[in-house]
């Protein structure tokens, strides 16, 4: 499975070679033209259809990049201190494996015995200037022989298939996104010219996705997104902001902007035709690149699609496989009725 | 340093009080028998009385270095290793003053610390509490696997993201209470595979990290069982005179008396070697509370060590140059000890630690230098025990 690899491989926000280089593989035979750009973004186009005439240009984005940690110091002891790359509840890193760099160095994220520990200290989380990752090292010039200042570290977490058609891992925000418009890429042709970026750095403040549209130039971009299912115990259904196996969730409104109205009423008009399931995303925070692109130039209608995720920016998400597929379904059909009723327009 | 660093990786200088050596395997590479076996022992489930899967892990690693293997009724698994005398000085020892061989019994819990399913709520999450010592904040985003009677289910423990929380709420930890386990199936197929009651444990494969430091779960007490296994390999090249019973026990992390007390009773030992873990050094915590990981296993002393024992163990490292360092503990609880000191009419025992960072977290972390050496000392100090050193403990 793709979504295995992809969310196997390491990402951390600046440093997504792994990624783009199994995405770029995989893609290559299914589009005329690949290549990055300034900042990283891997970009594939996919001409329209021979029969399309002039067609116009879709951008579909799905950013690359994962939460992670940056390494900020060595104790004498040789042990490392880290910083978040990205929104990380330091409450998640206790007690978890990481790989730091570039060769994925083990190491292991430790935590007090709890019995050496007060009663109320059970009550009050580790603070992240308490944690640090311990690789084994037993100095500071064997920690320093390994690891640098800056290298990235990423959650250790082998996929696995669960119960119901759900599967776990790391990052499946976003790699869920890049498995799907990987597989766009791979079928067709489209009625369209399909424009996929593969984006950088979303995690730490969208900055891949505006790039690339402006380099881009489309008439019309789509944001594929993981997004916070909160379908959980604890939490009222009004609060669940998507729900797990219900669909693809459309955005609309995030904290980035609103989308394109007649974007996402194409989008729900296209899923009642063609009887995908979608819910909407019912929850207004967090925002995604469909903001940052329609701010490019003179203004590219954009809006989001994303997979419901359980535990996002965690070492372990949750999502079902259906979902995913739907949204591809999805993706599809409307790339087919930009096809044949035009770029939709206020 | 430089000289410690030499010792260290010197072939273990039990084998050559032993003549001959296992010492061409590479100590301590991942070719080295007892490390594979601590690593396969990690990835063992056993939570507290439900030992079978870690039994036959262990039992599977043993054999071959034991003349006979039982389970005892608690399911306890004993290994035992019969005295080996050669020459005529043997048969003259075996005359009539000796009605048996001296006993000594070596003990390490095999089972670990886990969740238990309370319920399995409308919507298919398992809702849990622990058994054993279980830290509620290093539990959210941890992978598991619910051990159902249809067979392991893997899950996840969920975690709120970041994006739907107050901020309020990032400063308390998430109570158990409020945790649950994920395993994808709704409500129905949920509760058609997983009944209250069933026990999970963690997921996580065992990691080696630089030198010879591996971290894993439940290496608190599998590093003990391997310190043992060890010990069996080192005895298989010297002479002893004493009846070597391993014994791996259960409900340690539950009970202080289940497993190894009731394992001693039938038994009856002359002396009683645990070995379990200890704290490690680590930052936050007072300098004297921790033992330094990689600076050899730490002889315990306290009211529950025989001060005999104390004194051959710590004389028999110092000799054989294995480095150690001592745990003093101040009350006998937390270990095997704890019941085997008090069985019957009373058995001496000692406490050899292993130095562990983050104890009862899915990455405990050790130095398998440690485990060597400890393994050698025990050897060591089972090869010098005679009857005489036996009568003597009861002398004070």
């Amino acid at each position: 499975m793709f979504l295995k690899e992809l969310s196997e491989a390491v990402g951390v926000s600046g440093q997504e070679d792994e990624v783009r280089n199994l995405i770029r593989d995989r893609v290559r035979p299914h589009v005329e033209q690949v290549w990055t750009d300034a900042l990283g973004n891997l970009l594939a186009c996919k001409k329209a259809a021979a029969s399309a005439g002039k067609a116009p240009r879709i951008m579909i984005s799905a950013h690359m990049d994962e939460v992670g940690l940056m390494i900020t110091g060595i104790t004498s002891a040789g042990l490392l201190r880290f910083r978040p790359v990205g929104g990380i509840d330091p409450r998640v890193l206790v007690a978890k494996p990481v790989s730091v760099g570039k060769d994925r160095i083990p190491g292991v994220i430790g935590a007090k015995p709890i019995h050496l520990q007060q009663p109320e200290e059970r009550e009050t989380p580790f603070r992240l200037d308490g944690l640090y990752i311990d690789i084994g090292a037993d100095s500071e010039k064997d920690a320093a022989s390994a690891v640098h200042l800056g290298d990235l570290a990423a959650f250790r977490t082998p996929f696995r298939e669960l119960g119901g058609g759900l599967v776990m891992g790391k990052a499946l925000d976003n790699r869920v996104g890049c498995s799907i418009l990987a597989e766009v890429l791979e079928g067709g042709p489209y009625p369209v010219e399909v424009c996929g970026a593969f984006t950088v750095q979303e995690e730490v403040g969208l900055r891949g996705a505006g790039v690339a549209a402006y380099g881009l130039k489309p008439d019309l971009a789509l944001v594929l997104e993981g997004t916070t299912a909160a379908d959980m115990p604890g939490q009222k259904e009004h609060q669940f902001a998507t729900t797990v196996g219900q669909g693809p969730a459309l955005t609309l409104m995030d904290a980035a902007g609103v989308p394109s109205r007649p974007l996402m009423e194409r989008l729900q008009q296209v899923a009642l035709q063609q009887g995908i399931p979608f819910q909407f995303r019912r929850f207004t925070t967090g925002g995604t690149e469909a903001g940052r692109i329609q701010e490019q130039r003179g203004g590219i209608p954009a809006g989001t699609v994303s997979v419901p995720c359980r535990y996002i920016h965690s070492p372990a998400a949750v999502l079902s496989l259906k979902d995913r597929e739907a949204t591809v379904r999805l993706v599809q059909a409307f790339l087919y009725s930009v096809g044949e009723s035009g770029v939709p327009v206020a | 340093m430089q000289d410690e660093e030499r010792q260290r990786t010197e072939p273990g200088r039990a084998q050559q009080a032993g003549e001959a050596a296992s010492g061409k395997e590479a100590q301590g590479g991942p070719e080295d028998p007892g490390r594979g076996f601590l690593l396969s022992l990690s990835r063992t489930v056993g939570v507290s009385g439900h030992e079978d899967r870690a039994a036959a892990a262990v039992e599977e690693g043993f054999t071959g270095l034991a003349d006979e293997i039982r389970r005892d009724r608690l399911g306890n698994l004993v290994l035992v290793r019969r005295a080996r005398r050669a020459g005529p000085e043997a048969a003259a020892e075996q005359a009539p003053a000796t009605p048996r061989p001296p006993r000594i019994m070596l003990a390490a819990h095999m089972d670990e610390v886990g969740l238990v399913i309370t319920q399995v709520d409308e919507r298919g999450f398992l809702r849990f509490t622990a058994m054993g010592g279980v830290d509620q904040r290093i539990l959210p985003a941890q992978m598991v696997r619910v051990h159902s009677r249809q067979g392991d289910l893997p899950g996840v423990i969920g975690a709120k993201p970041p994006h739907i929380q107050t901020a309020d709420e990032q400063k308390r930890a998430i109570k158990m209470e409020d945790l649950f386990i994920d395993v994808g199936y709704d409500e129905a197929e949920a509760r058609r595979r997983v009944s209250v009651g069933d026990m999970a444990s963690i997921d996580m494969e065992p990691l080696s990290l630089r030198g010879q430091r591996l971290a894993g779960k439940s290496l608190d007490d599998r590093a003990g069982v391997a310190a043992m296994f060890v010990c069996l390999r080192e005895l298989q090249h010297l002479q002893h005179s004493a009846d070597v019973f391993a014994v791996a026990t259960v409900q340690e992390e539950v009970s202080r008396l289940s497993g190894a007390a009731t394992c001693a009773f039938e038994l009856q030992p002359d002396i009683g070697l645990v070995i379990d873990v200890g704290f490690g050094d680590m930052p936050g915590q007072p300098e004297d509370a921790g033992l330094k990981v990689g600076g050899g296993p730490a002889i315990g002393i306290g009211p529950h060590v025989h001060p005999k024992l104390f004194a051959r163990l710590k004389e028999l490292a110092e000799r054989w140059h294995i480095p150690y360092s001592l745990e003093p503990s101040p009350t006998p609880a937390g270990t095997d000890a704890y019941g085997i000191q008090i069985t019957q009419a009373g058995v001496p025992t000692a406490l050899i630690s292993l130095p562990l960072r983050y104890m009862h977290t899915p990455v405990e972390l050790l130095d398998w230098r440690d485990v060597q050496a400890a393994g050698q000392l025990l050897a060591l100090f089972i090869a010098s025990v005679d009857a005489a050193f036996v009568e003597g403990l009861r002398c004070f």
